[in-house]
């Protein structure tokens, strides 16, 4: 009985375990073993070296799905950052109806991404859309026909996720305006220090952490960025706005090449925890201390 | 003086324009989904609806097709109900035992595994989509909302554990230790004392798993099956339904159905909505 009262917190956990280890990191391991294999429509488990990943990196729509990669994500996370950085700054401004702003701003974030690419690939088709408005308005020559346009569609999907997610880190960055010691800034505007000053040697600074979280927050959702895509544009024209994730997917459902959809998914993840690893390592340290 | 007036008006209109920049998609939405498709064809995209209609309403939840399927989006919209309020209890139970049990009855190696569970949280499911569609295939439950329901607790139960970990971790543990020396077991302490004192959490973790597995795409487009289809899936191939004249009107009508559970929870509880975006990333 008191071994068992001793137990009971372990015995509460076992089945998250127990889920966790096969379902996170037993699933992890099998899909790099499968990494490993000639498995194409079935899986196969004789390991046959890295022939995945050559085929992989020789694929030319991977290359074009890993450099949407970088171009979505890149200006996806550095315009979203200073719209939103922006934004909390305007708002920390005793602005009169801030409750109501930040609403508007923040509502894309509880939106499906079906729905949001659903939306702006209504908006922007150029048949009906904003070009045929913008035209009837009188600039007959105004052209904005980037979403099926191969070279152009990749910056659809960077407009659209910006939408989505930029009201999010106007939040974040707010919430961490407000918790800057007020005492210190009063100081620095009774010494007469101007506003922009202020911000960009005392506020700023003191918010790395935030910067942080924020990065990691939007570098995640860029590599998981799958809906958006087949909502938005379906991967084309052609495959022009391939992520890695929808390449994944394509090869996972529609091509029956496990092999390369597992090598894929691999190296999702290790372009993910490249980034969150350190992160992670850094927020749990100090805990053991506490 | 007035240089700061100007200042001050500068500052309203930018942010005014960004308020209609954010709110630009939902009011085309909107309108786009009450006029008829003639009206679409010769108005402006920015219009107001001149004949406001509600017949794009009707079809869009009951006749409209999504792939060969011509029943409007009201059963994908039920299975979407009945995949979400059991996976969104379930995990969020467990989610409040797990973070009980790492906040306050720490054993040796609770710290490695909440390490494990949080980078469970940051995997990508791409990682884990072949494995699950073998596992389920092989528990029977391919295809079926209940197997739908399996991999939103299990996918969702790193989040539910953190936000209980990281709320119960701020009660002093003396009063734990108090109780347990009045005789009061694991679970009695957790229903007198803990439970009492959970609704905000409750109701974060309640508003961010609803949000996530309602909004869901891949896990519905993976592993669910004809009859099974969550509404994020069924809106897809709706909008997409190469079959008969393009439908605007309608296609805007299923994105607002679909979008307005998650809308509604977060026109009511925004508060709590925000606290789960921000709990999910900055930690401790």
């Amino acid at each position: 009985m008191e071994w068992l009262e001793r137990n009971v917190p372990k015995m509460v956990l076992a089945p998250s375990f127990v889920a966790i280890m096969i379902f996170v990191y037993g699933f992890i391991a099998w899909t790099a073993w499968i990494s490993f294999t000639k498995s194409r429509l079935m899986p196969k488990y004789d390991l046959d070296g890295i022939g995945q990943y050559e085929r992989l990196f020789a694929a030319p729509r991977w290359d074009v799905a890993m450099n949407n990669l970088f171009i979505f994500g890149g200006l996806f996370i550095v315009i979203s950052m200073a719209i939103g950085l922006a934004l909390a700054i305007f708002l920390d401004q005793k602005i009169r109806a801030e409750g109501v702003l930040r609403t508007i701003y923040l509502y894309p974030m509880a939106l499906s991404l079906i729905v949001t690419g659903t939306a702006w690939k209504w908006i922007l088709n150029p048949g009906l859309g904003i070009q045929e408005t913008v035209r009837g308005w009188g600039f007959e020559s105004f052209t904005f026909d980037w979403i099926i346009r191969p070279d152009m569609a990749i910056y659809v999907i960077v407009l659209a996720a910006v939408w989505q997610a930029s009201g999010f880190v106007m939040a974040l960055f707010l919430a961490g305006l407000r918790s800057v010691d007020g005492e210190i800034i009063r100081a620095a505007q009774v010494d007469g220090i101007p506003t922009h000053r202020i911000y960009s040697a005392i506020i700023i600074p003191t918010m790395a952490p935030i910067f942080l979280s924020a990065f990691i927050v939007l570098a995640h959702l860029a590599i998981k960025a799958f809906d958006l895509v087949i909502a938005l544009t379906g991967g084309g024209p052609g495959y022009a706005t391939d992520l890695p994730a929808t390449y994944m997917y394509a090869m996972a459902f529609s091509r029956g090449d496990l092999g390369q959809a597992a090598s894929s998914a691999m190296i999702m993840m290790m372009v993910i925890f490249a980034i969150v690893v350190p992160y992670l390592y850094s927020e749990l340290r100090p805990r053991h201390d506490k | 003086m007035t240089s700061k007036t100007m200042l001050r008006a500068g500052l309203y209109l930018i942010l005014i324009l960004f308020a209609l920049f954010y709110l630009m998609p939902l009011f085309v939405m909107l309108t786009t989904s009450l006029k008829s498709l003639e009206e679409i064809r010769t108005g402006s995209l920015l219009a107001l609806p001149r004949d406001i209609t509600f017949a794009p309403w009707v079809e869009a939840w009951s006749t409209a097709c999504a792939g060969t399927q011509c029943e409007g989006l009201r059963p994908f919209f039920w299975n979407s109900v009945l995949m979400a309020v059991p996976a969104v209890m379930i995990s969020t139970v467990v989610g409040a035992l797990n973070g009980y049990v790492f906040a306050q009855w720490r054993f040796r190696g609770a710290n490695l595994f909440f390490a494990m569970i949080l980078f469970g949280c940051f995997i990508p499911f791409q990682v884990v989509l072949l494995p699950m569609a073998q596992m389920l295939g092989l528990m029977g439950l391919a295809g079926s909302i209940p197997g739908l329901i399996f991999v939103h607790v299990i996918y969702g139960l790193g989040f539910t554990t953190l936000f209980f970990r990281n709320y119960y971790v701020t009660i002093p543990q003396e009063l734990v230790r108090a109780a347990k020396v009045d005789g009061a077991g694991f679970f009695r302490i957790f229903w007198s004392i803990f439970l009492p004192i959970s609704l905000p959490i409750i109701t974060v973790s309640v508003i961010w798993q609803f949000t996530q597995i309602w909004n869901d795409f891949l896990f519905g487009v993976s592993f669910s099956g004809a009859g099974s289809q969550p509404v994020t899936v069924a809106l897809n191939n709706i909008v997409n339904s190469t079959t008969g004249v393009k439908a605007y009107n309608v296609d805007m009508a299923a994105a607002i159905i679909a979008a307005l559970p998650t809308l509604l929870v977060y026109v009511v509880a925004g508060k709590y909505f925000i606290r789960g975006l921000t709990a999910g990333s900055v930690k401790g």
